[in-house]
Formats: C-alpha cells, structure tokens, sequence
C-alpha cells in the first residue's frame, strides 16, 4: 500500500462563532475534500454554554471527527487524544469501506468475529504510527480567550511530543481567527517542529469577533494548495484522495 | 462521534445481578459489582461457571481489542505472570440502553491498590514493590514491549503473599512505536525530559515517578524547570533522599534495562538498612533513652522527624515529673 497522509483540522474555540460563513457548511465541505475537523471547546470553570456546545458537536460531527468539550487544565492531555482517536477513527473508515468492498455492504470490523479482529486492528495500528499526518491548527483568539492562550500553546506542544514520536511525518500549519487585519491570519507555514510558538504566542492580540466559519474555509485553501503543489511535482496523491468519503 | 462526558467517557452502568451472554460464544456472566472504570471502560467483578471473574466492557471495539492482543501476547511468555490470563471475547447489547457494548474476560486478580496497601503496612514495603516491578518490566521489556501507561492506580498488592501486579495493559506497546496512553505525571514528555517514543527508559521514567508519588502521596504540576523541579521534590522528602541517586538516573534516562536500575535501589536498600542498624547505639547514647523504645523508632525513617520532636517531649515530661516530685517532697516536709 502507499503511504498515505490523513490531513486534520484541529479547531480550538471557547465559544459561538458570529461572523462569516457558516461553520458547520464549511465543515461538510472539508469532509468532502478528505480533510476531518476535529473541535475542542475550552469550557470556563463556571459557566454552560448551550449555544457553543452546540455548534462545537455539530463542526465535528459534519467534518467526520471528533469533539471533545475540556476545561482548560485538561487540554494538553485532550488535544492529542482526539487527534489520535480522529486518525485512528479515519483509518478504521478506511478499512471499513475496503471491508465493505470485499465482504459486502453491511460489514464492518464489528460484525467480524471479536477473534478476527484483532488481525484487523493491528493492520489499523501499523498505519496510524507510519501514516504522515498533516494537521492545521486553528486557534480562536477572540477575547475570551486571552486568559487561556498560554494552555493552549502548552497542549501544542504535547501534541508534537505525542506525534513526533511516531515514525511517521508530521507536518503542523497554525491559523488564528481574527487575525490582525483579516478574518484570519496563517501564524506558521507547514514545519514538523512546534518551537516557534514561544516567539508567535505572546505577541499575539486577541479581541474581535469569532469568525469560525472563514477559519475554516482558509484551512481547506490551504491544504488543497499544498495538495496542487505537491501534486504537480510527484503526483503521489491517489491513496489521499481515497481517504475522501 | 461526540465526546462530551466530561469526566467519565465511555463508563457503562450495570446493576449488580445483570446477566450478560455474548453474542458469539454465547457464555454466560452475572455482573457482581464495578471493581473500576477508566477512559477506555468499565471494570466488573463477575461469577462465571468456574468462578469469579473480571469483565471489561467498552464502547469501542477497539479498545477491546487492543487489549485482548496484548494479554495473548503476554500469555506466550512462560514461567512469568505478566497480568491477568485471557479468559473470553465476545460482544453483548446493553440490556436497557440498547447500544452496543464489546468485552473481555479476564482472570480476577485479588488485591489492594498500592496505596491503601501502604497506609496499612509500613513504607519499606514501596522499595520492595518497585524492585518486583521493575523484575516484571524487566521480562516485559526482553519481549519487545514496554508498559506505556505505567502508573500507581494501574497497581495492586496481590493478597496471600504479597506482589506487585499491574492491571490495565491497554497502554503496552510494542518497543519503538509511539506511545499512545499515558497519564502526565508518570509521563516523561510532560516534565520535558524526554520523547514519547516507546523505550524501556520510558517505563523506568515512570517507575520512579510512582516512587516518589508513594513517598510525597501527591502527585505534583511541572513549573517548567523539568529536572531540577524533581530533583528539590526528592530533596524535601527525607525518605526519598536516600534513594536519590538512583531515582536521578532513572529520571534522566541512564538506566538501559530494569534489571539494572533494582539493582542500584536494592544497593540504596541495603545502605538504608545498614544506616539504621549503625545508627542504632548511637542515638541511644545520646539521648539517654531505654533500648525498649528502640526497635519502634527504627522502623521508619519518614518518621524520624517526629520521633525526634518526641524525644523532646519526653525529656520534657520527665523534667516536670521530676520537679513535681521534688516540690512534693518539700511540701511534705514541711
């Protein structure tokens, strides 16, 4: 088989977007093109947020991955098991439509034998140690967040600990929404190490409107442009376009 | 797939009595009482035909059957037991969710969690229990696997004679791939002092994490200042400082197998011990106090500070005492 890349979009918010597209459609578009949303909401000690939960479920669910709600304290821990369990996740679908072709539709790894699947789970583990994963991060900086930047940086952090000691490539790409000028600025260009943080993190200004929705849609330009880059210089991207639902 | 549970995800509710059949094997179990439940699932105690058994039940397959490879694996290895024997795969749907629930059946392993274990016995059993640990590791690692999530709550005190055993192999890895489960403080990437990749250092980072974690019954948040941090928590706790060099070195990654690092803590144990035995005559010259009291003061040195404020209290007592009787003497005489 080709070694693959699973692209992910992880997004990091506290709150209810109110400005731009609608999240929820710009998610169903990533889907479309192969790419999972994954969304963490950074709740406040005390306070519920209907409306957010809400909207937080809905990215993840219409992106094809996983939603995780956390209070700050626990982020670093949660950031690299959702992007663990969304890959996983992607891989299992994978198998699961190859399944399907050979077995019929209808099957999946569950209605194998519990004995048999153990054959299948290993071949999903192999892959998601040697996959090359590339993930945009997209961090909402609007107001509420300033008192929680710094956790976030730290969960960054731990997420390339986490992925880097896999054998296969990474590559990390950061977006924050607003930006400075426009609905959202690209802090850091595709780079497998996550050092740079510490210089882009404290000079960040937070404040604005929460433009989740033009967030998104900036990261999937930004994957499908590495995409015709890459694909007009090797043209190695048949097993990515099979990830795509 | 939505994981909005904050503190429990995936724990499965079944009353006590439920009866369970799996849907391929078709054995039956009856539910006793939940012995535990963690992110990957819930833990029950059991009766089957042959006996008490422990069941863990899980939302997601994979999980499941992530451990069930692991503990087969672990089967093979002869002569050694490296956790609860495999038992029986099988899936079932709840009983009034009705959602699909996966698990496994394992032997039930009798025991207490470390701590409670340690509350009732005395702190010279933590270096005992971490020498048969790293013995355990040591196999373990000879496999081609380490532990991963190497933690306190994943290790109990086998009653009849006492063993350390640990209970949740989810985290087992194979050597050189990514570590998928870990728990930040035991966590090497967390205090900054190494990579998440799967290396015996890795579970011997660990093992020293849960000696310290023993000994300062806390488990502490990183300031930033990684190994220096670690290294003033061993100097607070006097019954760690003994052990300091050794524990350094696990912390830094020095130790290439396990077997070496119980031999350096068995080295610091016989030093203790000697320490003790010296110490002995010495401190009763000092303080003047029957050799009675003796063998009490010896058996912990955690608690040496307050056998010390004791000494004091003693002196104290008896000074009084002893002017009481003076002062009724005289009152007498008179």
């Amino acid at each position: 088989m080709d070694k693959g890349t699973l692209k992910q979009i992880l997004l990091i918010t506290d709150g209810c977007s109110n400005h731009g597209e609608d999240p929820i459609a710009m998610s169903s578009l990533a889907k479309e093109y192969g790419i999972t949303v994954n969304v963490i909401g950074i709740l406040d000690e005390n306070s519920t947020n209907e409306g957010g939960l809400k909207e937080i479920e809905g990215i993840a669910q219409s992106g094809g991955g996983i939603s995780q709600i956390v209070y700050a304290k626990q982020l670093s821990q949660t950031v690299q098991m959702v992007t663990r369990k969304a890959m996983t996740q992607t891989i299992q679908g994978f198998v699961n439509k190859e399944l399907k072709q050979i077995l019929g539709s209808g099957n999946s790894i569950e209605s194998l034998h519990p004995s048999k699947r153990e054959e299948v789970y290993e071949v999903v583990e192999e892959i998601g140690e040697t996959v090359q994963l590339e993930v945009i991060v997209l961090v909402d900086t609007s107001a509420s967040m300033r008192d929680k930047l710094n956790t976030v940086k730290e969960s960054l952090f731990d997420l390339q600990i986490s992925l880097n000691a896999r054998s296969g490539e990474n590559a990390f790409s950061l977006f924050v929404f607003p930006g400075k000028k426009s609905d959202v600025e690209k802090l850091l260009d595709w780079t497998p190490k996550l050092e740079k943080l510490n210089t882009i993190f404290p000079k960040l200004t937070m404040g604005g409107m929460t433009p989740t929705g033009p967030a998104l849609r900036e990261a999937i330009h930004y994957f499908n442009d590495k995409m015709n880059i890459r694909g007009n210089s090797n043209g190695d991207d048949e097993f990515t376009e099979q990830w795509a639902d | 797939m939505v994981m909005t549970n904050l503190q429990n995800n995936g724990q499965i509710n079944l009353t006590p009595g439920s009866k369970i059949v799996g849907k391929w094997n078709r054995i039956p179990y009856q539910i006793k009482y939940m012995l535990g439940s963690g992110a990957n699932g819930t833990v029950y105690l059991a009766s089957a035909q042959n006996g008490n058994v422990a069941i863990k039940i899980s939302k997601e397959s994979t999980n499941i059957t992530n451990e069930v490879n692991v503990l087969k694996k672990l089967s093979q290895v002869q002569g050694s037991i490296l956790g609860p024997s495999f038992i029986d795969v099988d899936d079932f749907t709840h009983p009034y969710t009705r959602e699909p629930l996966y698990f496994y059946v394992m032997d039930y392993i009798e025991g207490k969690n470390v701590f409670t274990f340690l509350q009732k016995n005395e702190l010279e059993w933590s270096c005992v229990l971490i020498a048969q640990l790293l013995s355990k590791l040591e196999i373990l690692h000879e496999q081609g696997y380490i532990f991963g999530d190497l933690k306190t709550d994943n290790l109990i005190v086998t009653t009849g004679p006492h063993s350390i055993q640990w209970i949740d192999v989810g985290g087992v890895t194979p050597i050189g791939r990514a570590v998928k489960e870990f728990t930040e403080f035991f966590d090497r990437g967390y205090w900054e002092l190494g990579t998440r990749k799967a290396e015996p250092t890795y579970d011997l980072f660990a093992c020293a994490m849960i000696f310290i974690h023993l000994h300062c019954k806390k488990q502490y948040t990183k300031n930033g200042k990684g190994i220096n941090q670690l290294e003033e928590i061993i100097n607070q706790n006097k019954s760690l400082t003994l052990y300091k060099t050794v524990l350094l070195k696990a912390l830094t990654g020095k130790y290439t197998s396990a077997a070496q690092m119980k031999k350096d803590l068995l080295m610091c144990e016989q030093e203790r011990v000697r320490k003790q035995s010296v110490h002995y005559p010495q401190t009763s010259q000092n303080n003047k106090i029957k050799p009675a009291q003796h063998s009490q003061s010896a058996s912990r040195i955690a608690n040496k500070k307050n056998k010390k404020k004791h000494y004091w209290f003693e002196t104290i007592i008896l000074v009084l005492l002893a002017l009481l009787g003076y002062s009724l003497y005289f009152y007498y005489q008179l």
